[in-house]
């Protein structure tokens, strides 16, 4: 069809490309929607047939799988690379040690410690987002810094040596350590789901626009400043939760460890080999990402080299990460977030 | 058109600039440009390189700040709002250099335009960008991801995203450069079916055989000011009366 034909070529085409179609859904998202239900369902039951030894690594692994995919919000859909997401791991922690010092449920006050880092991360995106691409990842970097010499220097919190988390003496051991792994378990299935649901919303086509092009975007309508502080907030809120449930299952925090760049490295990390700006990618890279750390634990130092020379070659020979070489060319995806036209022959 | 007729401007147009001015440290870009457009009129916006046309399209679309004077949208002062106010309020861009959002399908980056721009949602916004893209031969591309397009269809890209936007005034920057004789033609058919459905539009060209057949009132720009103005076929006559005084061609 060409494009000077008339008025006529409209109305033809309409009726020659009946076919004309948005395909949003496919068979196997489908299925991949069914399996990730019963196996949540399966994971949801361990406490009661596995036990506590399996529930240990995967507080871990659901912790890790959440944090690579609120890391890729940001980073990978709205193009904010930050450095410092270990500021809002910190702040759920600290959190939730304010509100069970006060008397609260810990395990209640999860939600809590979560919306206590959103609300951090609200006046902290004003100043970190007037930057952008490696300011803004020393800025953020910075920032974490900062709250970290703050816990340090502040002798309500523990200071240096950390605080043990009040409220947990009156919950018997095992129920505590199945009420910890089910709040991994929902912060992990909240934080991949709700990411899902915001790339396939407006707002993910508004991230995916912004970091791509801002002054494009910005000139095709898009609220570029509120896109990413959105962004960046949520990623925040998910990572407070996480922090929370860190503390809640180590019973245990302070401020060198919870508020270290090691966090941020791991997110980028798994983020990276994974696929980034994609549903499947952040949960392949947690997945390669804790395996790596159980099998090579035992290396001491070597275990980091060995992890950077994994990431090395990965970067080097699938740049896309693994996900992303595997599935781009194939076509696959189990979490379709595009548009597929059909009918435009 | 004295200045301060100019300045009295229509209370009807699309868009109006007034007395614009930009400068970079002593170096003046812009100095007092003054004009407007009228819904369903196509202007013609023509001068050497260098001359300011690009600069002043950033102006208008809220990507630069002008030093003085203002911009006006349907008699709405938009001279401090930020760009993507400015689109929602009805005015589309295409970029000179071409800016797609590369990780986005072709059909996506349309869509942008019809779901932010035009405000549209689902299948409205489906068949708006689908429109866009029958106009601007894109369609049978619609799934690429706009980083595999040639220049040719990232311009028409170009056009497709600002067209989805169903924008009252339209800024096009230098969008038939590199075009066949046909594609020229069914380019222009596209324009002018555009201004026909009511659209102010502000193009700037430097292939003056696909603007005239559509613009109704050139603008010459030549260092920062307002060179000439009127009708293409004076604006043009007196550039070459110019040209013969100053031994070169002002175009």
């Amino acid at each position: 069809m060409t494009a000077g034909t008339g008025g006529g070529a409209v109305t033809a085409g309409t009726a020659a490309e009946g076919r004309f179609a948005v395909r949003r859904w496919s068979r196997t998202a489908s299925v991949a929607a069914a399996g990730s239900v019963v196996a949540v369902a399966a994971l949801a039951g361990v406490p009661y047939y596995a036990g506590t030894s399996a529930e240990q690594p995967l507080v871990t692994l659901f912790c890790l799988v959440a944090l690579a995919s609120l890391w890729n919000l940001m980073a990978g859909f709205a193009g904010l690379t930050s450095f410092g997401q270990q500021a809002y791991l910190g702040a759920g922690a600290y959190a939730l040690y304010a509100a069970a010092s006060m008397g609260l449920d810990p395990f209640a006050a999860i939600p809590l410690a979560a919306a206590a880092a959103g609300v951090l991360s609200l006046p902290v995106s004003f100043a970190v987002l007037r930057l952008s691409g490696g300011h803004f990842a020393v800025a953020t970097w910075v920032l974490a810094e900062i709250l970290r010499l703050a816990v340090t220097l502040a002798p309500s919190a523990g200071g240096n040596t950390g605080v043990s988390l009040p409220g947990v003496s009156g919950y018997d051991a095992l129920l505590r350590q199945a009420l910890t792994y089910w709040w991994a378990l929902a912060v992990a299935v909240c934080s991949v789901a709700g990411v899902y649901a915001l790339a396939r919303s407006r707002f993910g086509l508004d991230a995916r626009a912004v970091h791509s092009d801002p002054v494009a975007a910005a000139s095709a309508g898009v609220a570029v400043g509120r896109t990413r502080r959105w962004a960046y907030c949520l990623s925040a809120f998910g990572t407070g939760a996480v922090g929370a449930v860190l503390f809640a299952n180590t019973l245990y925090t302070q401020p060198g460890s919870v508020f270290g760049v090691q966090h941020s490295v791991a997110m980028m990390f798994m983020v990276v080999i994974g696929g980034i700006g994609t549903i499947e990618g952040p949960i392949l890279g947690a997945l390669v990402f804790f395996a790596l750390q159980q099998a090579l634990s035992g290396y001491g130092p070597w275990y980091l080299v060995l992890l950077g020379a994994a990431g090395i070659a990965i970067t080097l020979f699938a740049p896309r990460g693994l996900w992303g070489s595997l599935a781009a060319p194939r076509g696959w995806s189990l979490f379709p977030i595009g548009h597929h036209i059909s009918g435009t022959s | 058109m004295s200045p301060s007729e100019r300045l009295a401007a229509r209370e009807t147009d699309a868009l109006s600039i007034r007395s614009v001015g930009m400068s970079f440290g002593s170096l003046s870009v812009l100095d007092g440009v003054s004009f407007g457009v009228a819904p369903g009129e196509t202007l013609g916006l023509v001068g050497p390189n260098g001359a300011g046309k690009t600069t002043l399209l950033d102006i208008v679309a809220g990507a630069r700040r002008c030093d003085g004077g203002q911009v006006l949208l349907s008699g709405r002062d938009v001279t401090r709002l930020a760009a993507d106010r400015r689109c929602r309020l009805g005015l589309a861009r295409t970029f000179q250099v071409p800016r797609p959002f590369g990780d986005l399908t072709v059909f996506e980056n349309a869509l942008v335009g019809a779901v932010r721009g035009a405000g549209l949602r689902g299948r409205a916004a489906y068949d708006d960008v689908r429109g866009a893209l029958v106009l601007t031969d894109l369609l049978a591309v619609a799934n690429a991801p706009a980083s595999s397009l040639r220049l040719l269809d990232r311009k028409r890209l170009e056009l497709a995203r600002a067209l989805a936007m169903r924008p009252r005034v339209l800024l096009l920057d230098e969008i038939a450069g590199g075009l066949t004789d046909p594609e020229t033609a069914a380019l222009v058919g596209t324009v002018r079916r555009v201004r026909d459905g009511g659209t102010a539009i502000v193009w700037v060209e430097h292939v003056l055989r696909a603007l005239t057949q559509v613009a109704t009132r050139l603008v010459c720009l030549s260092a920062g000011r307002v060179l000439a103005e009127g009708a293409p076929g004076e604006v043009l006559a007196d550039l070459g009366v110019r040209a013969a005084y100053f031994g070169r061609s002002v175009l």
